[in-house]
């Protein structure tokens, strides 16, 4: 019975909290976004059709933009704060 | 080998979608979260004077009228002197909460430049239409920022900080240099 309990609160205590979750959801939201307007407009994908653009066409797209904004995000901020959130909420 | 003009809009929409990321987190985590770890803190003043900075090129190489100049250069002016009384206050150089102002004004002035330069009317083409969108949602960002000032841990506030800073990022990457608007599209910028 204590055991069930236990192992009852650990469970508990494991799952993500709506913040931590939030947070961690973030990043991939935003390349998910970026992902679907490619496949919308997939003419903003310039390197398709590399002949038809110059250079600043083909290094800036729009979509791609997005992609990496949230790319940069989830991997630059993402980690050292969900350390922070779980240290201040207590979490192992 | 300059840029056209769209692609820049681009660039600073895409330092505008990592800045809201930045400022969501924030409004989930809760400030005292986010300053745990010094550099964070200075993130989004240290961006903010960032692109207040690359303004000035902006100003210099794309703009083809004074009024157009004016507007930019006043974004400069005062996306510089939001960051840095920003970067002043987290450091602690900067005490009086006064100095939180200058992000209202920010807002202002650049809604106000947005509105004054923009001389056609909605739907003359595109960047007119998102102009005066632009202006719009930056007035209504300035009430949104007092808001954050009166009350600095209001969740509604500061995700509403973070959601137009995403909208403005949304509004910028729908730029294009010349297009139609809902189907509109006047004669006079090259339309049938």
């Amino acid at each position: 019975m204590e055991g069930e309990l236990v192992r009852q609160r650990a469970e508990v205590r494991t799952r993500p909290s709506r913040r931590l979750t939030a947070v961690s959801a973030l990043g991939p939201l935003t390349a998910l976004a970026g992902l679907v307007w490619a496949l919308v407009q997939p003419y903003r994908i310039t390197m398709l059709d590399p002949d038809k653009y110059s250079f600043w066409y083909l290094a800036i797209q729009p979509p791609l933009l997005v992609i990496l904004a949230g790319a940069v995000f989830h991997f630059w901020i993402v980690p050292g704060l969900l350390a922070d959130l779980e240290d201040a909420e207590g979490r192992p | 080998m300059q840029p056209p003009a769209e692609v820049v809009h681009w660039m600073f929409a895409a330092g505008f979608v990592f800045l809201g990321l930045c400022l969501l987190a924030e409004a989930i985590v809760g400030r005292e979260i986010w300053r745990r770890r010094s550099w964070r803190a200075y993130l989004w003043p240290g961006v903010a004077f960032l692109m207040g900075i690359f303004m000035w090129p902006v100003m210099v190489f794309f703009t083809a009228s004074t009024i157009h100049m004016l507007a930019h250069g006043a974004w400069a002016q005062t996306m510089m002197l939001a960051g840095a009384a920003q970067l002043g206050l987290v450091r602690g150089k900067l005490k009086s909460r006064l100095w939180e102002l200058t992000v209202p004004l920010a807002l202002a002035v650049s809604g106000a430049a947005f509105l004054i330069h923009e001389q056609n009317g909605w739907l003359f083409s595109r960047s007119a239409f998102l102009h005066h969108v632009m202006g719009w949602t930056l007035y209504i960002g300035t009430l949104v920022t007092l808001g954050r000032i009166v009350r600095p841990r209001s969740p509604v506030f500061n995700t509403g900080f973070a959601v137009m800073f995403l909208f403005i990022a949304v509004v910028l990457f729908c730029d294009r240099n010349v297009a139609p608007i809902f189907g509109h599209l006047s004669p006079l910028a090259g339309g049938r």
